[in-house]
């Protein structure tokens, strides 16, 4: 299924709560989290390790299903409880884009070659996803290391390339996990701005998990998650 | 975009490697198979090539090449006047191991029967078949004899006219062909003392008896040749090979060969079946299990060396499922690297195996059919062996990217 057209909600989590393990051993990872995140915005997530930041994130990328609760992401129901309602590696495909602390940028292709590949995959015929990896890798400032394998580029191009992949099917959601902690202060606000600058021109949203608190002010909003809750971050945690 | 192409080339030195190290093990498959193959073509060769429908042998024996087998020589007399047989001739086969400018010489001595056999249906690859009835001799190329080189066996010396190829016998030694009265004389060739004695002692067993008191010259001739005295009969021979007129029945004319109470007669067929499954039998075996248990080998370390190429690639193929390459893709990858890998293996077998095996002492006969069936059973342990890394890359998770 594919969202028709653009909706203004790119994702809805609606009481997401997800348990490892189950009777002596049961853990709760995430608690009822709720989130309704706008195209063309950018929020960060914060709160300490554990707290079930990454839960949250791989929950709403397809990655990590929820024990119960819904995702609505451009207006489909991709989740409810359990049990995904499309097929998620294609919706994944289609819909999302990722970028984490390590680039993971594949060790075999070069720069070009990381950022085709996600449009090949979505089935976008060679010549037009090298010209469109061109693009990208021009608008993230690093077009001129695009036949470079990933090993003879810095962290921050590194990180630049794996933005320009998570873009690379103009996804209604980009999610970030600690995208930054490799980096140097500046590279990593570098980084920083450049989601803001992808969420405002571009329209996807962005959603940004990070310890990093001197670059807060490029977001939107910050929520922050303590012992499996999601709540905006001048919220007083629920006892 | 191929990725396994890609992958490929970032890691050319040790892809190369793994390649020549399965090429080894696919040369090692081929030379078994080459082995069993030149195992038979070497037991059959004579057999095929000289061109008899039948062979009469001692009554009860297996015939020349699978024991010893002794038949008067003119046999082949007798076996011209049964209905359907157009020529028969003497046959002689024995092993013999000399010394040759300081080395150990081993032959299987084949005796022709000059004039009518030659040796022209000897595989010649240079000089000539015989030429004369003594003192000449056909070299197979593995006994390291060169045209023109003199051999001494027994009493006389012999020269060799012709050098043959892939003329050996089921034990792979080189076979020397000469006239059947030379292969003869360098079979019965005895010391000129044992000679004397033999003589004498005909002499002393003859003395007493009435017969030679009656005719004194009987006495005198057991002083003589051998071949003087009828009594002693013909020489004997291994063998006596029959061909018979085209369009008469062979086991037809068998049949009635085999009527008679002193020899035992097979077709060309029933000697091949006796050299296959009779003389090389439990060789041909012992190497097609070992050729079997190498194919079983090459797919488990195939697999093992293709689940090592894919575990180093489970993050990136983790990565792939995370933005959603489909499963065929994943596959490709892994299936494309097995069967390059495998007809890296396969080239590589077959031009380092060109090159080693004519070396080899025994000759590995590797035709095209083997060649044929080398390269389907390649490609079945490629796929075969790769499942095992298909199976691991389809388990992994997408989230296996964050750990």
């Amino acid at each position: 299924m594919t969202p028709s057209g653009p909706h203004p909600h790119a994702l809805e989590a609606v009481n997401l709560t997800k348990i490892y393990g189950a009777g002596n051993t049961e853990v709760v990872a995430m608690k009822d989290a709720s989130l309704r995140l706008e195209r063309g915005e950018v929020i960060a997530l914060l709160g300490p390790s554990g707290a079930g930041k990454s839960t949250f994130l791989t929950s709403v990328g397809l990655i990590n299903p929820p024990t119960s609760g819904s995702i609505i992401i451009g207006g489909v129901t991709i989740m409810d409880g359990p049990r995904p309602l499309v097929d998620l590696r294609a919706f994944r495909r289609r819909h999302l884009g990722f970028v984490f602390q390590k680039a993971n940028l594949i060790p075999f292709l070069n720069a070009a070659e990381n950022v085709a590949v996600a449009l090949q995959v979505n089935d976008t015929p060679p010549a037009d996803a090298r010209r469109r990896a061109m693009e990208l890798l021009d608008y993230l400032g690093v077009a001129d290391r695009a036949n470079n394998l990933p090993e003879e580029l810095s962290g921050g191009q590194q990180q630049r390339v794996a933005v320009a992949r998570a873009l690379a099917n103009q996804p209604n959601l980009i999610l970030a996990d600690e995208p930054t902690a490799a980096l140097d202060r500046h590279r990593g606000r570098q980084v920083m701005e450049l989601f803001r600058k992808v969420a405002h021109e571009r329209g996807s949203a962005v959603m940004v998990v990070t310890h990093d608190h001197r670059s807060l002010d490029v977001f939107d909003r910050t929520y922050k998650m303590e012992d499996g809750r999601l709540m905006p971050t001048d919220a007083t945690p629920a006892s | 975009m191929n990725l396994a192409a890609k992958d490929i080339r970032h890691n050319f030195g040790r892809f190369i490697l793994t390649a020549i190290g399965i090429g080894l093990l696919l040369m090692i498959v081929l030379g078994m198979s080459g082995i069993y193959r030149g195992m038979i073509d070497d037991a059959l060769v004579v057999v095929d090539r000289i061109g008899a429908d039948l062979w009469v042998v001692q009554r009860g024996t297996r015939g020349p090449f699978a024991e010893i087998s002794r038949v008067p020589a003119n046999l082949e007399h007798r076996l011209r006047a049964v209905p359907g047989v157009a020529s028969s001739r003497a046959f002689v086969s024995h092993n013999v191991q000399r010394e040759h400018r300081g080395r150990p010489l081993r032959m299987n001595v084949h005796g022709l029967a000059w004039p009518e056999d030659q040796g022209e249906w000897v595989r010649l690859v240079a000089g000539r078949p015989l030429g004369q009835a003594h003192y000449e001799m056909i070299a197979d190329a593995s006994l390291g004899l060169a045209l023109g080189d003199q051999l001494s066996l027994g009493k006389d010396s012999y020269t060799v006219v012709g050098v043959s190829r892939g003329m050996v016998s089921s034990a792979g030694d080189g076979i020397a062909f000469f006239t059947l009265q030379d292969a003869l004389s360098i079979q019965f060739d005895l010391p000129g003392e044992a000679l004397r004695l033999e003589r004498a002692a005909r002499v002393e067993r003859g003395s007493g008896l009435e017969a030679t008191l009656e005719q004194p010259r009987l006495l005198e001739r057991g002083a003589g040749l051998s071949s003087g005295i009828p009594a002693l009969g013909p020489p004997m021979v291994s063998a006596v090979v029959v061909r018979v007129f085209q369009g008469a029945d062979p086991a037809a004319v068998a049949a009635t060969i085999a009527t008679w109470p002193d020899v035992s007669v097979y077709t060309r067929a029933g000697q091949e079946q006796l050299l296959v499954y009779g003389m090389i039998d439990k060789a041909r075996r012992q190497i097609g299990l070992f050729r079997v248990l190498l194919v079983i080998i090459s797919t488990i370390i195939m697999s093992l060396i293709l689940y090592t190429l894919t575990l180093d690639k489970i993050h990136d193929i983790a990565l792939l499922k995370l933005i959603g390459a489909r499963n065929t893709m994943i596959v490709g990858l892994i299936l494309q690297q097995a069967l390059l890998l495998g007809a890296l293996g396969f080239g590589l077998a077959w031009l380092i195996g060109g090159w080693v095996f004519p070396r080899f002492p025994r000759r590995v006969l590797v035709t095209a059919d083997d060649l044929q069936a080398l390269a389907l059973v390649v490609v079945a342990i490629s796929v075969f062996a790769s499942l095992l890394g298909i199976w691991k890359a389809m388990r992994v998770e997408p989230n296996k990217v964050l750990s």
